[in-house]
């Protein structure tokens, strides 16, 4: 298996010089970086050329990293049921970027492009149908971006006196509870502070 | 609405007629839950169809962001809660691919039996309520009663009928007793005259195959161009099976076969249901043959799992360990991995990024029902709006598990 995935990274690494930027095996999958430019060809690439074969998309997904320059990382899985193998690729892209939609080579982008712009707000050129998908009809931000706080900013309720349902800020009864179980042994990246005690 | 206000002509008496749109749902019991569809009819037949979803979002991946490893792992009985312990098999693997442990051979064993007794769960409920959406009764009262003895082999094992949180990482919670052991035995003995019963009502049930052979047909092309996994690509022919493709835990050492359809309708799907259970069963009973002559711990020995109780009575270390296992939680090396399991409704796969704390970075849950359901406008086109129901009952959605 692994020694197929290796033929298939140097295979990929020598005939797609211009997509490929780096590609890595690692815990036994094959990860391709790619610039967001060379998307397309690239997947459609990778469906049409008979030593790949990756005919199903399998996951697209985006992984957000608010240090950094380039703010998301979209992953996308692609599945050869005729090779039986997987890969995955990676396209780093700045926030308010927009990402290349691969819907005219897999229909099956259609839904996960739809989610990825819900959940992290990033756009697809090229997508028959941008509108949210999982979150609430009229629902602003994008909850899976890491500055959004888990309890979120507005929630309902059935107001009696108005007879329908109202949305409000969110109230939480008791603070929220986020424990920072780190161990200070083990893991932590900090120091304690000081605390002022007989040293 | 269907032509009553536009007379275009008095003497030959033609009228205008426009589409006619119509919510089906969230509240409709052949909706398999919340789901809304917003078909547009040409009289009977469907002519677009526009499925809503997210009413049952609750956010699992956002919550799963600020919980450790091991409090995530419930999140994953209510996904797909039909058959809860094969989505719990797909966050184990996930882990123990980045934390390289090694699963003991009785887990490993143990795994594999609920598993296939997570796919008859999946497969009864189906069958049988997809049975009822064509004007079947009788199927769902006998699936049921099997369901109610399988629910009761989880809850021997884990105390939960439903939310069983028994996977964990490095093997299972607890070991099973040899007398539930025989127990599911005798079941799994008793269970294909079940299955034939049910075999009788349906298969050669003239109304039956009329709501659904040569409905819902799926190519070959639409399982590449729709991510079709599972049944949905068994009933058309191609024997794609993860546990045999692409094998996880220990099912290269099982004997199973896999049932391909030929046609791809709903007819072939319902066929291939039947004969997965029997081969379940099959699985089962080697899975306790195996599981008898193996002796031995359920979960691995490091940092993942807790000690053993009467070690905690004596020693510092595992006492200290206990605590901090489940205070604290393991912490898990940076990196990222895909794994999935063959869920009896298709492909589940977990992407896990972790960045070396003791929860994840980021975890994206990919459902198998999502790319199903997704492919509804492809399918449910040129149907009759009494196919939807049956064709949203063979692509087997479970709403826990499309919305997250």
């Amino acid at each position: 298996m692994t020694a197929e995935l290796l033929d298939l990274k140097q295979y990929l690494d020598t005939k797609r010089v211009d997509c490929v930027l780096t590609s890595i095996i690692e815990y036994g999958e094959l990860t391709v970086d790619v610039a967001p430019a060379q998307l397309f060809s690239f997947v459609e690439f990778l469906k049409i050329d008979p030593r790949c074969k990756f005919s199903s998309l399998v996951d697209i997904t985006a992984v957000d990293y608010p240090e950094r320059a380039k703010r998301f990382d979209l992953v996308y899985h692609f599945l050869s049921m005729y090779q039986n193998k997987r890969i995955r690729l990676r396209v780093s892209i700045r926030e308010g970027d927009m990402a290349t939609s691969i819907v005219d080579v897999h229909p099956s982008a259609n839904w996960f492009e739809r989610e990825v712009f819900d959940m992290f707000g990033i756009m697809f050129t090229g997508h028959p149908d941008m509108r949210r998908i999982l979150t609430d009809y009229g629902f602003r931000g994008h909850p899976l971006r890491k500055d959004f706080p888990t309890s979120g900013y507005t929630e309902v309720r059935y107001d009696d006196a108005e007879k329908r349902v109202v949305y409000e800020p969110v109230k939480l009864v008791q603070e929220y509870r986020n424990f920072d179980f780190m161990s200070p042994w083990e893991g932590a990246e900090y120091i304690l502070p000081d605390d002022g005690g007989d040293s | 609405m269907d032509g009553s206000k536009g007379f275009e002509d008095v003497l030959t008496g033609e009228q205008k007629i426009r589409n006619f749109n119509i919510n089906f749902g969230p509240q409709h019991p052949a909706a398999h839950g919340v789901l809304r569809l917003v078909l547009e009819l040409d009289g009977e037949i469907v002519e677009r169809c526009d499925p809503h979803i997210g009413l049952l979002h609750r956010g699992t991946e956002k919550l799963m962001e600020s919980r450790t490893y091991l409090q995530n792992l419930p999140y994953f009985d209510r996904l797909d809660y039909v058959a809860p312990m094969n989505q719990e098999h797909a966050w184990c693997l996930a882990i123990e691919r980045l934390t390289n442990t090694v699963v003991p051979k009785r887990a490993s064993l143990i795994r594999v039996l609920f598993s296939e007794i997570g796919r008859v769960l999946n497969h009864l409920l189906n069958v049988t309520t997809q049975a009822m959406d064509v004007g079947a009764l009788t199927p769902p009262l006998w699936g049921f009663e099997e369901r109610e003895k399988l629910m009761i082999f989880y809850e021997r094992a884990c105390g939960a009928r439903l939310h069983a949180a028994y996977f964990r990482p490095g093997g299972v919670h607890q070991d099973i007793s040899n007398e539930l052991l025989e127990d599911i035995d005798t079941w799994a003995e008793d269970f294909p005259k079940v299955i034939d019963d049910i075999d009788t009502l349906l298969t050669e049930n003239r109304i039956f195959k009329q709501r659904n052979v040569e409905i819902g047909v799926v190519t070959e092309d639409d399982i590449q161009r729709y991510g079709f996994s599972g049944v949905m690509v068994r009933g058309s022919g191609l024997a794609w099976d993860l546990r045999r493709a692409q094998p996880y835990e220990c099912y290269d050492e099982f004997e199973f076969q896999i049932p391909v359809g030929k046609n791809g309708d709903c007819y072939d799907r319902y066929l291939v249901r039947m004969e997965e259970m029997r081969q379940s069963v099959a699985i089962i009973r080697q899975a306790i043959e195996k599981l008898k002559g193996e002796d031995g711990p359920v979960l691995a020995h490091g940092k993942l799992c807790p000690p053993r109780r009467a070690e905690m009575k004596q020693s510092m270390e595992a006492l200290i360990h206990h605590f901090k296992l489940y205070t604290e939680g393991f912490h898990v090396p940076a990196g990222e991995v895909y794994a999935s399991v063959e869920a009896p409704k298709g492909e589940f796969g977990v992407y896990l990024v972790s960045d070396g704390s003791n929860k994840p970075y980021r975890a994206k849950i990919r459902a198998p029902g999502y790319l199903h359901l997704q492919a509804m406008d492809h399918m449910a086109t040129g149907h009759q709006l009494a196919d939807v129901a049956a064709i949203i009952g063979t692509m087997d959605v479970v709403f826990g598990e499309i919305d997250r």
